[in-house]
């Protein structure tokens, strides 16, 4: 097959993280009975007016400032009417932003897994509002409405076409997720709740021509279904054109069952929205000083923060699951720092092994973490001051300061955790344990290490887990000649 | 009792003279005797006099305020809770208001009677109350004759002094033009000075609440009730409370009076145009100066209204789906079929009108030719006013063309009606405080209205000029037969 290259843009559209809509004081919690969450505003009533949610507006400068900076901000943007008629749309128009967007600009960096390291240009990202849902359940020989989504704000980002392949579009989708959800934290990103969601824009070309003509794919809410409906597309539209066909612009619905694209809508079939700016409210005016205020609000990036990772030492691997999160990263430098550089390593592995752990099984996030920094800094004091082994640290202490049974030296001294140390109390067990495992004294002598291995359990159970480890090879060592 | 200001009325109530219960049955009784002029679409007396006790327990325990215990007529674009709010129209004739508007709000705090809704031209489009589901208003003066619109119940209302007081809400001059037609006072504030809120749109960047009454002196009583920042509407002005009755008193020596020549020319009625240039003489007389002022584009002002209230009517009235409240056709096939029935039954020919105008200059590919051009006349107004406002400080003319004309004579010709509101919608357009009051008799000894225009926030001194106006004149006194 001779060479086609592949364009996509994405429309990405971010539910943001408010506790109240776009426009009104409902709240937007997810998942409430149909219609309690719906004001008079949401529904539409006569008489009623949006106010904009000062929060989500926040949310859009954010991301204005993590994309491109002051510069891609509009300092003046308006809201505007997109009309049209559908059951789940209350007021028979939608609150968009049209010519003046919140955000005019931007960059995505991602890493494309044929071209490398580029970034996707953003044409803008706008506020606006979700409409409701229809509920397709017989409602006495009716479709009902759900309305308690109708007015959720909505930041909805549009890339250049610049992606070439399914698979860069998807890299650049779980770039934008972690942007939103991690970096910046305006959105939840659930996906299968609907907070994230895409409309791919799809063509093809050869090499150097024009733009082809596109086709758009609605609604897709998860990555794998945006890298399957883009790749059935192009397949679709290549075939079309080497068939002598011509490409129709429309709109396509993805059916994941029967993993194809679907035309919804020819662009003759196409609404005209008549956006106009909306009477009701008035231009949106950034000042400076807001702006100023949000930037001060955000906090270091998470990049910044993968290069302090990586300064104190830490493998890649630790590193990555540290900037996986804000919330885990924020957690790992607050414990680091003030921590002895070396003890590091050990504190990173206490996060990302026992303390996840934990935090899986309950279900929680770091900031709820029930052991904190500072207390996983006093535990790792003790390792390094030889009260206790790191095996008794996780194992033992590290749960009950989970169980919340007290401070760790509270812990260490109900529970006699404190090693052994005293080298004449060591030294009579291990002399005990010599004269007790003859056999295994002689397997050792013979060359056999796993003697030695034996021979230490067997002493630290007398110790009862208390001797120090160290102290009990060198010992060993010593008396068994070797 | 029935034409007494509400200053005496408020009076009469403090000195106990009679409670609230009373003067709210005396308006209730005098309404019911009235309802030939077909002024109200819901009386409620149960709920209006509820209201009344209420208030007169206030009275007594020395809580009330200036307003308090007396009933007001609140024009049907106004939502209060537990009554309907038709709006004039089909599509809502069944809707009962599940909230308060801001204005409604305000009313109640102060302690006022709700003493009905008024007729209105269907979603306050309209000048002359033909428009309404409900059948038109009938001038008090002339039962042949309309009383202007939209505002045309609460208009004939206060003009047969069946209700003490009234509010309106002006577009284009739906408060001025109906209160010119029916000898009574009425005031469109600067936009965003009324909240908006529970006020059903009709077109948004226009659409300001006001008052309608007897005098200049009861306006600035019922402004003072009605104006307040709201922050559930975003083109509610935070300004700081003020008294609109603080230049009552003023003297009008120094007042420069603005005279456009153009408001004096074609199409108005000579004895209008007579009327009006006596009142400005009779102001002159008072210490105020005439300067002549020009408005160039003021005649852009009707074409530019009628690109850019429909276009915002055509959105606002999109709720209106049968879907969620109100009309909904009683069989369809499917949801266009239930829509399009819906709509068709549910609105009126203006209004379908309308929306149809809006819709089409909205479209693709005529927004600029019409809604961007109809801003920009919209913008080139406003200062043409800002330069009047600089060699000026109130500008006087006619409100109306003409007196109430005959129920019909302009029904099948909208240019025509369009054409009553031509003093009136630049105001609208410029977003400035007007008011209209008595100052003559024209053609069969009816009603003509001034127009007194004032720069943003000149409200109080707008009022100021047509009360000493009324202390040196009766026009506003003078009532129709069955309102003496």
């Amino acid at each position: 097959m001779s060479a086609w290259e592949i364009v996509v843009g994405l429309e990405t559209h971010a539910q943001l993280a408010t506790r109240s809509k776009m426009f009104s004081g409902a709240s937007t919690a997810f998942g409430a009975p149909p219609n309690t969450q719906a004001s008079a505003v949401d529904v539409a009533l006569p008489g009623v007016l949006p106010v904009a949610n000062k929060r989500a507006v926040e949310c859009a400068i954010r991301f204005g400032l993590a994309v491109g900076g002051r510069d891609v901000i509009n300092r003046r943007s308006i809201f505007a009417r997109k009309n049209y008629f559908y059951p789940d749309l209350p007021k028979g128009y939608q609150i968009s932003q049209y010519e003046l967007p919140v955000v005019k600009g931007g960059e995505i960096p991602i890493v494309s897994p044929t071209r490398g390291p580029l970034k996707i240009r953003l044409t803008r990202a706008h506020l606006e509002e979700d409409a409701g849902k229809l509920l397709h359940e017989d409602f006495r020989g009716a479709s009902g409405v759900d309305l308690n989504r109708a007015g959720t704000p909505l930041l909805e980002i549009v890339s250049e076409p610049e992606m070439r392949s399914a698979e860069e579009a998807v890299e650049y989708a779980k770039a934008l997720h972690k942007l939103v959800v991690e970096e910046i934290g305006i959105c939840d990103g659930n996906m299968q709740e609907g907070s994230f969601r895409f409309d791919a824009n799809v063509s093809v070309r050869r090499p150097g021509a024009a733009l082809g003509t596109r086709c758009e794919i609605k609604n897709l809410n998860s990555f794998r279904f945006l890298q399957h409906a883009i790749q059935f597309e192009v397949r679709r539209q290549i075939e079309v054109i080497e068939d002598g066909g011509k490409i129709v612009q429309e709109t396509r619905l993805y059916d994941a069952d029967r993993d194809e694209t679907r035309s919804m809508r020819t662009k003759e079939e196409a609404h005209d929205y008549r956006y106009f700016p909306d009477p009701d409210l008035p231009p949106l005016e950034i000042s400076e000083a807001w702006i100023g205020e949000i930037e001060a609000g955000m906090g270091e990036s998470l990049e910044s923060r993968r290069s302090r990772f990586v300064a104190y030492g830490l493998p890649q691997d630790q590193v990555n699951l540290l900037v996986a999160t804000r919330d885990a990263s924020t957690f790992a430098l607050s414990t680091f720092s003030g921590a002895p550089r070396e003890a590091v390593p050990t504190l990173s592995n206490w996060i990302l092994g026992p303390l996840t752990a934990k935090l899986k099984e309950e279900k929680l996030d770091f900031s709820q973490s029930k052991v904190g920094s500072g207390v996983l800094r006093a535990l790792l004091a003790r390792v390094a001051d030889g009260t206790i082994s790191n095996t008794t640290a996780v194992g033992k202490v590290l749960p009950a300061l989970w169980a919340g049974e007290g401070s760790v030296d509270d812990i260490i001294e109900s529970k006699g955790l404190k090693q052994i140390t005293d080298a004449g109390e060591i030294e009579r067990t291990v002399d005990e344990v010599l004269a007790a495992n003859a056999r295994q004294v002689e397997d050792y002598r013979a060359g056999k290490e796993k003697a030695f291995n034996s021979l230490v359990g067997q002493v630290m159970k007398a110790t009862r887990g208390k001797g120090n480890p160290a102290r009990i090879s060198e010992l060993l060592r010593k008396k068994l000649g070797r | 009792m029935h034409d007494r200001s509400l200053k005496q009325l408020s009076a009469a109530l403090a000195r106990r003279e009679i409670s609230s219960v009373e003067l709210t049955r005396l308006f209730l009784a005098r309404c019911e005797k009235a309802r030939a002029l077909n002024a109200f679409v819901s009386l409620d007396p149960e709920r209006s006099l509820a209201q009344a006790r209420a208030a007169d327990a206030r009275i007594a325990a020395g809580t009330g305020g200036p307003l308090t215990g007396i009933p007001i007529a609140h024009k049907d674009i106004f939502l209060a809770r537990g009554w309907r709010a038709t709006c004039g129209s089909r599509m809502l004739a069944d809707f009962v208001a599940p909230y308060d508007a801001h204005v409604i709000e305000r009313f109640d705090a102060a302690g006022c009677v709700v003493l009905g809704k008024t007729n209105m031209d269907e979603f306050a489009m309209g000048s002359s109350n033909e428009n309404s589901h409900f059948g038109p208003v009938k001038n008090p003066w002339d039962g042949a004759r309309v009383p202007g619109g939209s505002s045309g119940g609460s208009a004939a209302a206060v003009a047969a002094r069946i209700a003490p007081a009234a509010t309106g809400t002006d577009t284009g001059g739906s408060i001025r033009q109906p209160a010119a037609l029916t000898g009574i006072c009425g005031l469109k504030p600067t936009y965003g000075v009324v909240s908006r809120y529970g006020m059903v749109a009709y077109a948004s960047s226009l659409d300001q609440g006001g008052p309608m009454a007897k005098s200049a002196e009861d306006l600035a009583l019922l402004t003072n009730v009605m104006a307040g920042h709201d922050a559930r509407d975003s083109t509610s002005l935070e300004r700081p409370a003020e008294d609109y009755a603080r230049e009552l008193e003023r003297p009008l020596s120094g007042l420069r009076i603005g005279v456009c020549r153009e408001h004096f020319g074609a199409g108005l009625a000579g004895e209008v145009g007579a009327a009006v240039e006596a009142a400005i003489a009779g102001l002159e007389r008072l210490g105020a100066r005439r300067v002549e002022i020009e408005l160039p584009n003021n005649r852009l002002s009707l074409p530019a209204y009628y690109v850019i209230a429909p276009a915002e009517a055509s959105s606002n009235l999109s709720r209106y789906d049968g879907v969620r409240y109100g009309y909904r056709a009683k069989e369809y096939a499917d949801l266009l079929d239930m829509y399009r029935k819906t709509r068709a039954q549910g609105f009126g020919a203006e209004v379908k009108r309308r929306i149809l105008i809006g819709t089409y200059v909205l479209s693709h590919g005529y927004y600029d030719a019409y809604y961007l051009k109809a801003q920009k006349v919209r913008r080139l107004i406003a200062r043409d006013y800002a330069e009047a406002f600089r060699a000026c400080d109130v500008i006087a003319g006619p409100t109306t063309p003409g007196v109430a004309f005959a129920i019909g004579a302009k029904a099948s010709d909208p240019v025509q009606m369009y054409l009553s509101d031509i003093y009136t919608v630049p105001v609208n357009l410029a977003g400035l405080p007007a008011l209209s009051i008595p100052c003559g008799a024209g053609e069969a000894g009816l009603p003509v209205g001034l127009h007194l225009v004032g720069d943003y926030f000149s409200e109080a001194r707008l009022l100021g000029i047509a009360h000493r106006y009324q202390q040196a004149s009766d026009w506003h006194l003078r009532a129709p037969e069955g309102g003496r």
